[in-house]
């Protein structure tokens, strides 16, 4: 198939009497190989992991010691709720009984929002607050660190045990939005 | 008619290179191959911009699946897991023998109570999949911070009789799906802050730096002073 043909053809007659035993090509056929050289390649490709994976460090506080709260300015304060179906509620500085200075958004305008706080307080001051809903994912809390790191803001706080009171309110944002 | 006739050539193509290449690129990845490690249990992680290489020794591992049940596994450095195996079966009387105790350190999951720990290591490895029941981490019955508390206390003894430290403590490695929920992954964090383990890294997969950002901006600097240095 892939050989080319160079034995045989011309026939010169050596002479009387001499027989000549058949010139065999010594060309292989590589066509099966070369098949299966691709197999072995794209078996390989799909096993093989190019990217491995990353991680984030993430250090908490330790509430177990009474260690002194960290008194944040309320101007340079943003804090941020996590709420359902990928929404963010936030505010800054301190929350109104009314709920009327929290603003809705999602992840994507949340980086205009930041950067915005960034830029209008002092760096010393700027201090960030998450406190997930109960209703947000893994994902959410993830994305919005790295948000952070992305927008390299270096001082922000994950709020574990979020305050009975304030999941309420991010409870009541979740039923508004839907 | 005088017609030239054009000498018939062969069609056949010499297959030679062809094969060349073939197994040069073959050999490329297979040297260049590291297969994916058995996923017992399935995972989606979230993106992020952190490039630090999540660690492949001396760890210990909390999965958190979609439906929220936490796992746990750990590469058995140094026998850190059997030492806290043992641990947790002297200080609750799990009434393991030394086999089982040995049986589960090699497990490559563990997703059960304590209780069940002893049924656990008697489990076909195709049994280990999503369907295991998880430890469990209600904020009433947190069996992880038991958990926590056991390697906390094995580290220590470990570390004790190592001389070559080069490594560094145990990091200690969370890995959640995108669609875990908080609450869970509320009561992972207090199991670990509660053993006073107030440093911890969450595997994401890679993902590029939005161009223009802050981060971003950062890079180029860098990138600039490292290229006139």
């Amino acid at each position: 198939m892939a050989d080319i043909d160079t034995g045989g053809g011309g026939h010169k007659k050596k002479g009387p009497g001499v027989k000549k035993g058949k010139k065999l090509s010594t060309r292989v056929d590589l066509t099966p190989m070369v098949d299966l050289g691709f197999l072995l390649i794209t078996f390989f490709m799909f096993t093989t992991t190019m990217s491995q994976p990353t991680s984030m460090h993430l250090n908490m506080p330790d509430d177990n010691k009474n260690t002194q709260e960290q008194k944040t300015k309320e101007s340079g304060s943003l804090t941020i709720w996590l709420g359902k179906n990928d929404n963010l509620y936030y505010y800054n500085g301190i929350l109104k009984p009314d709920l009327s200075n929290v603003q809705v958004t999602n992840y994507k305008d949340i980086r205009q929002v930041i950067l915005n706080k960034k830029q209008t307080t002092d760096t010393a001051d700027l201090f960030m607050i998450v406190m997930p809903g109960n209703q947000s994912t893994y994902k959410n809390i993830i994305n919005i660190l790295d948000e952070f790191s992305i927008n390299d803001v270096e001082r922000y706080a994950l709020v574990n045990k979020v305050d009975p009171q304030y999941e309420k309110d991010i409870e009541q944002f979740d039923s508004r939005s839907q | 008619m005088g017609r030239a006739k054009l000498p018939r050539k062969s069609t056949a193509v010499d297959m030679t290179p062809f094969c060349d290449v073939a197994f040069l690129l073959l050999t490329f990845f297979i040297l260049t191959t590291k297969f994916k490690p058995d996923q017992k249990i399935d995972i989606n992680t979230p993106s992020s911009v952190s490039s630090k290489v999540a660690p492949e020794k001396n760890f210990i591992m909390i999965s958190l699946n979609k439906d929220g049940k936490a796992f746990l596994n750990s590469d058995n450095y140094k026998g850190i897991m059997q030492t806290a195996l043992d641990n947790l079966n002297s200080q609750y009387s799990l009434g393991l023998s030394p086999n089982e105790v040995l049986k589960l350190s090699k497990v490559p999951v563990i997703g059960t109570s304590l209780q069940g720990l002893k049924q656990y290591s008697q489990l076909p490895p195709d049994a280990l999949n999503d369907k295991l029941p998880g430890i469990p981490i209600d904020s009433t019955h947190n069996e992880l911070t038991m958990w926590m508390k056991a390697f906390v206390d094995a580290s220590s003894t470990i570390a004790g009789d190592v001389t070559d430290d080069a490594n560094g403590a145990t990091s200690i490695i969370l890995k959640g799906d995108n669609l875990a929920k908080f609450p869970q992954f509320k009561n992972v964090i207090a199991a670990l802050t509660e053993n006073h383990i107030l440093k911890f890294q969450m595997v994401t997969n890679p993902e590029a730096v939005p161009t223009g950002s802050e981060l971003w901006k950062k890079a180029q600097i860098e990138k600039t002073t490292t290229a006139t240095n």
